[in-house]
Protein backbone atom coordinates (compact mmCIF):
# COMPACT_ATOMS: atom_id res chain seq x y z
CA UNK A 1 0.00 0.00 0.00
CA UNK A 2 1.60 3.07 -0.98
CA UNK A 3 -1.77 5.22 -1.07
CA UNK A 4 0.18 7.81 1.50
CA UNK A 5 2.16 8.89 -1.05
CA UNK A 6 -0.05 10.14 -3.33
CA UNK A 7 -1.40 12.68 -1.09
CA UNK A 8 -4.87 13.29 -1.79
CA UNK A 9 -5.85 15.14 0.85
CA UNK A 10 -3.37 17.33 2.57
CA UNK A 11 -4.55 18.62 6.17
CA UNK A 12 -2.86 22.11 7.70
CA UNK A 13 -3.80 23.54 10.64
CA UNK A 14 -4.98 27.10 10.88
CA UNK A 15 -6.09 29.39 14.02
CA UNK A 16 -9.77 28.45 12.72
CA UNK A 17 -9.11 24.89 12.82
CA UNK A 18 -7.84 22.51 10.03
CA UNK A 19 -8.00 22.86 6.35
CA UNK A 20 -8.38 19.94 4.33
CA UNK A 21 -7.30 20.17 0.65
CA UNK A 22 -8.55 17.36 -1.38
CA UNK A 23 -7.35 16.37 -4.41
CA UNK A 24 -9.97 17.12 -7.42
CA UNK A 25 -8.80 14.98 -10.23
CA UNK A 26 -8.79 11.18 -8.50
CA UNK A 27 -11.66 9.55 -7.99
CA UNK A 28 -14.53 9.63 -4.96
CA UNK A 29 -13.47 6.50 -3.85
CA UNK A 30 -9.86 6.97 -3.26
CA UNK A 31 -10.47 10.32 -1.96
CA UNK A 32 -12.47 9.03 0.77
CA UNK A 33 -10.51 5.91 1.25
CA UNK A 34 -7.57 8.29 1.96
CA UNK A 35 -9.44 10.53 4.02
CA UNK A 36 -10.64 7.78 6.63
CA UNK A 37 -6.77 6.42 6.85
CA UNK A 38 -5.88 9.76 7.12
CA UNK A 39 -8.13 11.39 9.66
CA UNK A 40 -7.80 7.83 11.56
CA UNK A 41 -3.97 8.50 11.58
CA UNK A 42 -4.25 11.88 13.02
CA UNK A 43 -6.61 11.19 15.24
CA UNK A 44 -3.96 12.56 18.35
CA UNK A 45 -6.29 15.07 20.02
CA UNK A 46 -7.83 14.10 23.04
CA UNK A 47 -11.36 12.77 22.11
CA UNK A 48 -13.09 14.89 25.09
CA UNK A 49 -11.63 17.75 24.10
CA UNK A 50 -13.15 21.11 22.24
CA UNK A 51 -14.46 20.89 18.99
CA UNK A 52 -12.32 21.81 16.07
CA UNK A 53 -13.63 23.17 13.07
CA UNK A 54 -12.93 21.38 9.81
CA UNK A 55 -12.41 23.59 6.57
CA UNK A 56 -12.56 21.62 3.08
CA UNK A 57 -11.63 23.20 0.35
CA UNK A 58 -12.56 20.45 -2.78
CA UNK A 59 -11.14 22.16 -5.89
CA UNK A 60 -12.35 22.07 -9.03
CA UNK A 61 -14.20 19.10 -8.21
CA UNK A 62 -18.43 19.03 -7.51
CA UNK A 63 -19.82 17.03 -4.81
CA UNK A 64 -23.48 16.16 -4.93
CA UNK A 65 -25.55 16.49 -1.88
CA UNK A 66 -25.10 13.05 -0.95
CA UNK A 67 -21.38 12.93 -1.00
CA UNK A 68 -21.34 16.04 0.82
CA UNK A 69 -23.30 14.14 3.69
CA UNK A 70 -21.29 11.40 3.62
CA UNK A 71 -17.80 13.49 3.81
CA UNK A 72 -19.52 15.38 6.77
CA UNK A 73 -20.40 11.81 8.51
CA UNK A 74 -17.20 10.69 7.82
CA UNK A 75 -15.33 13.28 9.57
CA UNK A 76 -17.64 13.86 12.61
CA UNK A 77 -17.10 10.14 13.26
CA UNK A 78 -13.21 11.05 14.01
CA UNK A 79 -14.50 12.00 17.55
CA UNK A 80 -14.26 15.95 18.17
CA UNK A 81 -13.86 17.29 14.22
CA UNK A 82 -16.77 19.07 12.61
CA UNK A 83 -17.03 19.95 9.32
CA UNK A 84 -17.98 23.68 9.11
CA UNK A 85 -17.12 24.58 5.16
CA UNK A 86 -17.03 22.69 1.72
CA UNK A 87 -15.49 24.80 -0.74
CA UNK A 88 -16.07 24.06 -3.85
CA UNK A 89 -14.85 26.36 -7.48
CA UNK A 90 -17.64 24.69 -9.30
CA UNK A 91 -21.56 24.61 -9.01
CA UNK A 92 -24.15 22.84 -10.84
CA UNK A 93 -25.80 25.03 -14.03
CA UNK A 94 -29.04 24.65 -12.39
CA UNK A 95 -27.57 26.25 -9.03
CA UNK A 96 -25.93 29.11 -11.37
CA UNK A 97 -29.36 29.92 -12.36
CA UNK A 98 -31.07 29.63 -9.42
CA UNK A 99 -28.31 32.38 -8.09
CA UNK A 100 -28.63 34.41 -11.66
CA UNK A 101 -32.41 34.90 -10.68
CA UNK A 102 -31.93 35.22 -7.07
CA UNK A 103 -29.20 38.55 -7.64
CA UNK A 104 -30.06 39.40 -11.15
CA UNK A 105 -31.80 42.91 -10.94
CA UNK A 106 -34.87 42.92 -13.52
CA UNK A 107 -35.89 45.89 -14.84
CA UNK A 108 -39.49 46.76 -15.85
CA UNK A 109 -40.97 49.34 -17.66
CA UNK A 110 -44.33 49.27 -17.21
CA UNK A 111 -47.30 50.68 -14.80
CA UNK A 112 -48.38 48.17 -12.49
CA UNK A 113 -52.14 48.54 -11.77
CA UNK A 114 -54.80 47.53 -9.66
CA UNK A 115 -55.44 44.13 -9.12
CA UNK A 116 -51.63 43.20 -10.92
CA UNK A 117 -48.92 41.58 -9.03
CA UNK A 118 -45.24 41.61 -10.49
CA UNK A 119 -43.08 39.60 -8.76
CA UNK A 120 -39.39 38.52 -9.74
CA UNK A 121 -37.04 36.72 -8.06
CA UNK A 122 -33.50 39.12 -7.72
CA UNK A 123 -34.05 42.96 -7.31
CA UNK A 124 -36.39 45.26 -9.12
CA UNK A 125 -35.87 48.16 -11.24
CA UNK A 126 -39.25 49.53 -12.43
CA UNK A 127 -39.71 51.94 -14.54
CA UNK A 128 -43.40 53.48 -13.95
CA UNK A 129 -45.69 53.21 -11.47
CA UNK A 130 -47.28 51.43 -8.66
CA UNK A 131 -51.12 51.76 -8.81
CA UNK A 132 -53.12 51.22 -5.57
CA UNK A 133 -54.44 47.93 -6.13
CA UNK A 134 -51.01 47.14 -7.09
CA UNK A 135 -48.64 44.75 -5.82
CA UNK A 136 -44.51 44.64 -6.57
CA UNK A 137 -43.01 41.46 -4.70
CA UNK A 138 -38.93 40.79 -5.35
CA UNK A 139 -36.69 38.62 -3.65
CA UNK A 140 -34.17 41.45 -2.86
CA UNK A 141 -34.42 45.37 -3.27
CA UNK A 142 -36.96 47.19 -4.96
CA UNK A 143 -36.25 50.22 -6.60
CA UNK A 144 -39.31 52.64 -8.23
CA UNK A 145 -38.52 55.12 -10.62
CA UNK A 146 -41.96 56.58 -10.57
CA UNK A 147 -44.50 56.39 -8.02
CA UNK A 148 -45.03 53.92 -5.84
CA UNK A 149 -49.10 54.24 -4.26
CA UNK A 150 -49.86 50.45 -4.30
CA UNK A 151 -48.15 47.53 -2.01
CA UNK A 152 -44.10 46.67 -2.28
CA UNK A 153 -42.52 43.73 -0.55
CA UNK A 154 -38.86 43.08 -0.89
CA UNK A 155 -37.28 40.40 0.51
CA UNK A 156 -39.70 38.39 -0.28
CA UNK A 157 -38.14 35.06 0.78
CA UNK A 158 -36.55 36.36 4.13
CA UNK A 159 -34.00 39.05 3.58
CA UNK A 160 -34.28 41.90 6.11
CA UNK A 161 -31.59 43.53 4.75
CA UNK A 162 -33.81 44.31 1.84
CA UNK A 163 -34.62 48.22 0.71
CA UNK A 164 -37.40 49.86 -1.08
CA UNK A 165 -36.60 52.79 -3.03
CA UNK A 166 -39.25 55.04 -4.88
CA UNK A 167 -39.29 58.70 -6.59
CA UNK A 168 -42.89 58.91 -4.85
CA UNK A 169 -42.63 56.94 -1.68
CA UNK A 170 -46.96 56.77 -1.26
CA UNK A 171 -47.39 53.11 -0.69
CA UNK A 172 -50.71 51.39 0.79
CA UNK A 173 -48.35 48.97 2.43
CA UNK A 174 -44.12 48.00 2.62
CA UNK A 175 -43.54 44.80 3.26
CA UNK A 176 -39.58 43.85 4.18
CA UNK A 177 -39.26 39.94 4.73
CA UNK A 178 -42.00 39.54 7.23
CA UNK A 179 -42.16 42.61 8.64
CA UNK A 180 -45.14 44.98 7.48
CA UNK A 181 -46.10 48.62 7.53
CA UNK A 182 -49.09 50.19 6.64
CA UNK A 183 -49.56 53.78 5.18
CA UNK A 184 -50.69 55.82 8.04
CA UNK A 185 -54.38 56.97 8.14
CA UNK A 186 -53.60 60.58 7.76
CA UNK A 187 -52.83 61.93 4.54
CA UNK A 188 -49.36 62.41 4.73
CA UNK A 189 -48.17 66.26 3.04
CA UNK A 190 -46.60 65.31 -0.71
CA UNK A 191 -42.47 65.31 -0.45
CA UNK A 192 -40.83 65.95 -3.31
CA UNK A 193 -37.94 63.77 -2.56
CA UNK A 194 -36.75 60.00 -3.33
CA UNK A 195 -36.88 58.17 -0.19
CA UNK A 196 -36.12 54.72 0.85
CA UNK A 197 -37.70 52.05 3.76
CA UNK A 198 -35.60 49.35 5.53
CA UNK A 199 -35.73 47.29 8.43
CA UNK A 200 -33.91 49.41 11.69
CA UNK A 201 -32.71 47.58 14.83
CA UNK A 202 -36.05 47.76 16.29
CA UNK A 203 -36.97 45.61 13.67
CA UNK A 204 -39.09 48.26 12.31
CA UNK A 205 -39.64 49.42 8.37
CA UNK A 206 -38.65 53.10 8.43
CA UNK A 207 -38.77 55.53 5.25
CA UNK A 208 -36.51 58.24 5.00
CA UNK A 209 -34.19 59.96 2.86
CA UNK A 210 -32.56 57.88 0.35
CA UNK A 211 -29.32 59.65 0.75
CA UNK A 212 -29.15 57.36 3.86
CA UNK A 213 -28.44 54.16 1.99
CA UNK A 214 -25.65 54.79 1.53
CA UNK A 215 -24.31 54.04 5.14
CA UNK A 216 -26.97 51.90 6.19
CA UNK A 217 -26.51 49.17 3.07
CA UNK A 218 -23.12 49.98 2.06
CA UNK A 219 -23.24 46.49 0.03
CA UNK A 220 -26.20 47.37 -2.13
CA UNK A 221 -23.86 47.23 -5.07
CA UNK A 222 -23.82 44.32 -6.94
CA UNK A 223 -20.64 43.67 -7.52
CA UNK A 224 -19.66 43.07 -3.37
CA UNK A 225 -22.82 40.37 -3.69
CA UNK A 226 -21.38 36.42 -3.28
CA UNK A 227 -22.96 33.10 -2.88
CA UNK B 1 -64.61 47.52 -42.95
CA UNK B 2 -65.98 49.56 -39.55
CA UNK B 3 -63.93 50.07 -36.07
CA UNK B 4 -65.58 48.13 -33.04
CA UNK B 5 -65.29 50.28 -29.60
CA UNK B 6 -66.02 48.56 -26.15
CA UNK B 7 -67.30 51.32 -23.88
CA UNK B 8 -66.00 49.82 -20.46
CA UNK B 9 -65.55 50.56 -16.71
CA UNK B 10 -65.65 48.05 -14.44
CA UNK B 11 -67.62 49.53 -11.18
CA UNK B 12 -71.35 49.88 -12.48
CA UNK B 13 -73.13 53.12 -12.99
CA UNK B 14 -70.64 55.55 -14.18
CA UNK B 15 -72.34 56.35 -17.70
CA UNK B 16 -71.04 53.45 -19.87
CA UNK B 17 -74.17 52.88 -21.08
CA UNK B 18 -75.50 56.59 -21.55
CA UNK B 19 -71.75 57.35 -23.23
CA UNK B 20 -72.65 54.35 -25.41
CA UNK B 21 -75.80 55.94 -26.61
CA UNK B 22 -74.70 59.21 -26.79
CA UNK B 23 -71.74 58.62 -28.86
CA UNK B 24 -73.60 56.11 -31.08
CA UNK B 25 -76.36 58.94 -32.41
CA UNK B 26 -73.49 61.47 -32.43
CA UNK B 27 -71.28 59.61 -34.77
CA UNK B 28 -74.92 58.46 -36.34
CA UNK B 29 -76.07 62.20 -36.96
CA UNK B 30 -72.35 62.85 -38.45
CA UNK B 31 -73.32 60.56 -40.90
CA UNK B 32 -71.87 57.58 -40.16
CA UNK B 33 -73.33 54.08 -40.18
CA UNK B 34 -73.40 52.81 -36.03
CA UNK B 35 -74.42 49.69 -34.93
CA UNK B 36 -74.76 49.77 -30.83
CA UNK B 37 -74.22 46.24 -29.55
CA UNK B 38 -76.07 45.54 -25.75
CA UNK B 39 -73.72 43.69 -24.13
CA UNK B 40 -75.19 43.51 -20.65
CA UNK B 41 -77.18 40.16 -20.60
CA UNK B 42 -79.55 39.98 -17.63
CA UNK B 43 -79.57 43.73 -17.48
CA UNK B 44 -80.17 45.45 -20.56
CA UNK B 45 -81.42 48.94 -20.69
CA UNK B 46 -79.12 50.47 -23.07
CA UNK B 47 -82.70 50.02 -25.26
CA UNK B 48 -84.67 52.19 -23.05
CA UNK B 49 -82.00 54.56 -22.78
CA UNK B 50 -81.95 54.49 -26.98
CA UNK B 51 -86.13 54.42 -26.51
CA UNK B 52 -86.33 51.48 -28.68
CA UNK B 53 -87.19 48.78 -26.09
CA UNK B 54 -90.61 48.40 -27.60
CA UNK B 55 -89.68 46.81 -31.06
CA UNK B 56 -87.34 44.17 -29.68
CA UNK B 57 -88.41 40.82 -31.45
CA UNK B 58 -84.45 39.10 -31.19
CA UNK B 59 -81.69 39.61 -29.44
CA UNK B 60 -77.92 39.02 -29.07
CA UNK B 61 -78.29 35.64 -27.47
CA UNK B 62 -80.75 34.21 -30.16
CA UNK B 63 -78.76 35.53 -33.02
CA UNK B 64 -75.27 33.94 -31.11
CA UNK B 65 -77.09 30.76 -30.93
CA UNK B 66 -78.16 30.75 -34.12
CA UNK B 67 -81.73 30.84 -33.72
CA UNK B 68 -82.08 34.10 -36.54
CA UNK B 69 -79.54 36.01 -38.73
CA UNK B 70 -78.14 39.37 -37.14
CA UNK B 71 -80.02 41.59 -39.63
CA UNK B 72 -83.35 40.20 -38.02
CA UNK B 73 -82.24 40.66 -34.84
CA UNK B 74 -81.08 44.87 -35.21
CA UNK B 75 -83.23 47.07 -34.30
CA UNK B 76 -83.47 50.35 -36.72
CA UNK B 77 -83.78 53.56 -34.88
CA UNK B 78 -86.07 55.35 -37.20
CA UNK B 79 -84.90 59.04 -36.25
CA UNK B 80 -82.09 58.82 -38.43
CA UNK B 81 -82.85 57.19 -41.48
CA UNK B 82 -80.67 53.94 -42.25
CA UNK B 83 -77.84 55.06 -40.02
CA UNK B 84 -78.24 53.85 -36.37
CA UNK B 85 -79.12 50.07 -35.22
CA UNK B 86 -79.27 48.62 -31.87
CA UNK B 87 -78.64 44.86 -30.86
CA UNK B 88 -80.22 44.37 -27.89
CA UNK B 89 -78.97 42.50 -24.79
CA UNK B 90 -81.71 39.56 -23.84
CA UNK B 91 -83.41 40.04 -20.62
CA UNK B 92 -83.74 36.32 -19.23
CA UNK B 93 -80.80 34.93 -19.86
CA UNK B 94 -77.45 35.31 -18.02
CA UNK B 95 -74.19 36.18 -19.52
CA UNK B 96 -73.38 32.60 -19.87
CA UNK B 97 -75.69 32.34 -22.97
CA UNK B 98 -72.81 33.67 -24.94
CA UNK B 99 -68.68 33.06 -25.49
CA UNK B 100 -66.13 35.23 -26.40
CA UNK B 101 -65.73 33.36 -29.72
CA UNK B 102 -69.30 33.98 -30.69
CA UNK B 103 -69.09 37.51 -29.91
CA UNK B 104 -65.82 37.95 -32.09
CA UNK B 105 -67.67 36.08 -35.21
CA UNK B 106 -70.70 38.50 -34.37
CA UNK B 107 -68.89 41.38 -34.57
CA UNK B 108 -66.37 40.50 -37.31
CA UNK B 109 -69.81 40.09 -39.46
CA UNK B 110 -71.18 43.56 -37.98
CA UNK B 111 -67.82 45.24 -39.38
CA UNK B 112 -68.86 44.75 -43.18
CA UNK B 113 -72.01 46.87 -42.96
CA UNK B 114 -71.36 49.65 -40.19
CA UNK B 115 -68.82 52.06 -39.94
CA UNK B 116 -68.53 52.16 -35.84
CA UNK B 117 -70.24 49.44 -33.66
CA UNK B 118 -69.99 50.60 -30.06
CA UNK B 119 -70.16 48.00 -27.61
CA UNK B 120 -71.86 48.65 -24.31
CA UNK B 121 -70.22 46.19 -21.54
CA UNK B 122 -71.64 45.41 -18.54
CA UNK B 123 -69.66 46.53 -15.20
CA UNK B 124 -67.73 43.75 -13.65
CA UNK B 125 -64.52 41.81 -14.96
CA UNK B 126 -66.22 38.00 -15.54
CA UNK B 127 -67.45 36.64 -18.93
CA UNK B 128 -69.60 39.27 -19.62
CA UNK B 129 -66.47 41.62 -19.76
CA UNK B 130 -64.61 38.89 -21.44
CA UNK B 131 -67.77 38.78 -24.16
CA UNK B 132 -67.39 42.62 -24.66
CA UNK B 133 -64.29 43.45 -25.31
CA UNK B 134 -63.94 39.73 -28.06
CA UNK B 135 -64.14 41.47 -30.65
CA UNK B 136 -63.48 45.02 -30.10
CA UNK B 137 -60.46 46.87 -31.80
CA UNK B 138 -60.30 49.72 -29.38
CA UNK B 139 -61.66 50.42 -26.11
CA UNK B 140 -62.97 53.45 -24.06
CA UNK B 141 -62.91 53.86 -20.37
CA UNK B 142 -65.32 55.68 -18.65
CA UNK B 143 -64.91 56.75 -15.00
CA UNK B 144 -66.37 58.86 -12.84
CA UNK B 145 -63.95 61.37 -10.44
CA UNK B 146 -64.47 59.12 -7.54
CA UNK B 147 -61.56 56.88 -6.10
CA UNK B 148 -63.57 53.62 -6.40
CA UNK B 149 -64.19 54.24 -9.94
CA UNK B 150 -60.54 55.46 -10.78
CA UNK B 151 -59.73 52.13 -9.05
CA UNK B 152 -61.66 50.15 -11.15
CA UNK B 153 -60.85 52.09 -14.31
CA UNK B 154 -57.47 51.28 -13.32
CA UNK B 155 -58.01 47.61 -12.78
CA UNK B 156 -60.15 47.46 -16.87
CA UNK B 157 -57.01 49.18 -18.20
CA UNK B 158 -54.57 47.02 -16.79
CA UNK B 159 -56.68 43.82 -18.47
CA UNK B 160 -57.39 45.75 -21.46
CA UNK B 161 -53.43 46.25 -22.26
CA UNK B 162 -53.45 42.30 -21.95
CA UNK B 163 -55.80 42.13 -25.24
CA UNK B 164 -53.41 42.08 -28.07
CA UNK B 165 -55.83 42.82 -30.68
CA UNK B 166 -57.05 45.97 -28.79
CA UNK B 167 -55.81 49.61 -29.37
CA UNK B 168 -54.47 51.61 -25.99
CA UNK B 169 -57.43 52.52 -24.36
CA UNK B 170 -58.56 56.36 -24.14
CA UNK B 171 -60.15 57.65 -21.09
CA UNK B 172 -63.70 59.89 -20.64
CA UNK B 173 -64.00 61.12 -17.15
CA UNK B 174 -67.85 61.38 -16.39
CA UNK B 175 -69.93 63.37 -14.49
CA UNK B 176 -68.15 65.80 -12.94
CA UNK B 177 -69.02 68.55 -10.98
CA UNK B 178 -66.98 71.40 -10.81
CA UNK B 179 -67.33 73.16 -7.33
CA UNK B 180 -66.62 69.74 -5.64
CA UNK B 181 -63.40 69.38 -7.90
CA UNK B 182 -62.78 72.91 -6.56
CA UNK B 183 -63.39 72.23 -2.91
CA UNK B 184 -61.20 69.23 -3.33
CA UNK B 185 -64.26 66.70 -2.16
CA UNK B 186 -63.50 65.46 -5.80
CA UNK B 187 -60.37 64.70 -7.52
CA UNK B 188 -59.66 66.31 -10.37
CA UNK B 189 -59.07 65.85 -14.03
CA UNK B 190 -55.04 66.14 -14.30
CA UNK B 191 -54.87 63.86 -10.87
CA UNK B 192 -56.76 60.91 -12.17
CA UNK B 193 -55.11 61.34 -16.51
CA UNK B 194 -51.90 61.73 -14.47
CA UNK B 195 -52.64 58.34 -11.86
CA UNK B 196 -54.53 56.02 -14.98
CA UNK B 197 -51.77 57.55 -17.49
CA UNK B 198 -53.67 56.57 -20.93
CA UNK B 199 -54.77 59.61 -23.30
CA UNK B 200 -57.86 61.56 -22.20
CA UNK B 201 -60.65 61.48 -24.96
CA UNK B 202 -63.19 63.90 -23.18
CA UNK B 203 -64.78 65.15 -19.96
CA UNK B 204 -68.83 65.33 -19.21
CA UNK B 205 -69.89 67.41 -16.75
CA UNK B 206 -72.33 66.07 -14.17
CA UNK B 207 -76.35 67.40 -15.92
CA UNK B 208 -79.43 66.55 -14.61
CA UNK B 209 -80.78 66.88 -18.53
CA UNK B 210 -78.89 63.32 -19.10
CA UNK B 211 -81.02 61.87 -16.40
CA UNK B 212 -84.41 63.50 -17.87
CA UNK B 213 -83.34 62.61 -21.39
CA UNK B 214 -82.16 59.04 -20.63
CA UNK B 215 -85.85 58.69 -18.79
CA UNK B 216 -87.36 59.56 -22.10
CA UNK B 217 -85.39 57.53 -24.34
CA UNK B 218 -84.29 60.84 -26.13
CA UNK B 219 -80.55 60.64 -25.73
CA UNK B 220 -79.31 64.02 -24.36
CA UNK B 221 -76.57 64.86 -27.75
CA UNK B 222 -79.82 65.15 -29.75
CA UNK B 223 -80.49 68.65 -27.36
CA UNK B 224 -78.10 71.20 -29.18
CA UNK B 225 -77.81 73.39 -26.51
CA UNK B 226 -77.27 71.29 -23.37
CA UNK B 227 -73.34 70.99 -22.87
CA UNK B 228 -73.22 67.53 -22.02
CA UNK B 229 -74.84 67.56 -25.86
CA UNK B 230 -71.51 69.24 -26.96
CA UNK B 231 -69.18 67.51 -24.63
CA UNK B 232 -70.72 64.09 -26.47
CA UNK B 233 -70.54 65.41 -29.79
CA UNK B 234 -66.66 66.71 -29.11
CA UNK B 235 -65.47 63.16 -28.21
CA UNK B 236 -67.26 61.68 -31.45
CA UNK B 237 -65.28 64.11 -33.42
CA UNK B 238 -62.26 63.09 -31.65
CA UNK B 239 -63.41 59.69 -32.38
CA UNK B 240 -63.72 60.63 -35.93
CA UNK B 241 -60.19 61.78 -36.09
CA UNK B 242 -60.47 65.83 -35.83
CA UNK B 243 -58.74 67.73 -32.86
CA UNK B 244 -61.15 69.06 -30.88
CA UNK B 245 -59.96 70.96 -28.05
CA UNK B 246 -61.51 70.31 -24.46
CA UNK B 247 -64.87 72.29 -24.53
CA UNK B 248 -66.76 71.90 -21.46
CA UNK B 249 -65.49 72.86 -18.54
CA UNK B 250 -63.30 75.17 -18.90
CA UNK B 251 -64.78 78.17 -18.20
CA UNK B 252 -64.97 77.07 -15.10
CA UNK B 253 -61.96 75.55 -14.38
CA UNK B 254 -59.07 77.62 -16.27
CA UNK B 255 -56.42 76.07 -14.12
CA UNK B 256 -57.31 72.40 -15.00
CA UNK B 257 -57.96 73.22 -18.56
CA UNK B 258 -54.32 74.57 -18.91
CA UNK B 259 -52.75 71.54 -17.54
CA UNK B 260 -55.25 69.32 -19.77
CA UNK B 261 -54.39 71.19 -22.78
CA UNK B 262 -50.93 69.36 -23.43
CA UNK B 263 -52.68 65.88 -23.92
CA UNK B 264 -54.32 67.51 -26.39
CA UNK B 265 -51.51 69.16 -27.79
CA UNK B 266 -49.39 66.12 -28.64
CA UNK B 267 -52.16 65.06 -31.26
N1 LIG C 1 -73.14 63.12 -17.17
C1 LIG C 1 -74.15 62.70 -16.41
N2 LIG C 1 -74.86 63.55 -15.65
C2 LIG C 1 -75.87 63.12 -14.88
N3 LIG C 1 -76.27 61.84 -14.82
C3 LIG C 1 -75.61 60.92 -15.53
C4 LIG C 1 -74.52 61.29 -16.37
N4 LIG C 1 -74.07 60.16 -16.98
C5 LIG C 1 -74.82 59.14 -16.52
N5 LIG C 1 -75.76 59.59 -15.67
C6 LIG C 1 -76.76 58.78 -14.96
O1 LIG C 1 -76.09 57.82 -14.16
C7 LIG C 1 -76.83 56.62 -14.11
C8 LIG C 1 -75.95 55.46 -14.54
O2 LIG C 1 -75.60 55.64 -15.91
P1 LIG C 1 -75.43 54.41 -16.89
O3 LIG C 1 -75.06 54.95 -18.21
O4 LIG C 1 -76.61 53.51 -16.84
O5 LIG C 1 -74.20 53.69 -16.21
P2 LIG C 1 -73.57 52.24 -16.51
O6 LIG C 1 -74.03 51.80 -17.85
O7 LIG C 1 -72.10 52.47 -16.43
O8 LIG C 1 -74.05 51.35 -15.41
C9 LIG C 1 -78.03 56.81 -15.03
O9 LIG C 1 -79.13 57.14 -14.24
C10 LIG C 1 -77.61 57.96 -15.90
O10 LIG C 1 -78.70 58.71 -16.37
MG1 LIG D 1 -75.07 49.91 -18.36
Amino acid sequence: MNRQKQQYVTIKGTKDGLTLHLDDTCSYRDLVMELEEKLSVNQTNEPDGPLVAVHLKVGNRYLTPEQEEEIRTLIRTKKNLVVESIESNVITKEEALIWKRETEIVSVSKIVRSGQILHVQGDLLLIGDVNPGGTVIAGGNIFILGALRGIAHAGYYGNKEAVIVASVMKPMQLRISDIMNRAPDYKAEERNEMECAYVDDNNQIVVDRLQLLTHLRPHLTRLERRL
Amino acid sequence: MGEAIVITSGKGGVGKTTTTANLGTALALAGKRVCLVDTDIGLRNLDVVMGLENRIIYDLVDVAQGRCTVQKALVKDKRFDDKLYLLPAAQTSDKTAVTPEQMKKLIQELKQDYDYILIDCPAGIEQGYRNAVAGADEAIVVTTPEVAAVRDADRIIGLLEKEENIRPPRLIINRIRSHMVKSGDMLDIDEIVMHLSIDLLGIIADDENVIKASNNGEPIVLDPNSKASIAYRNIARRILGESVPLQSLEEEQKGVFAKIKKFFGVR
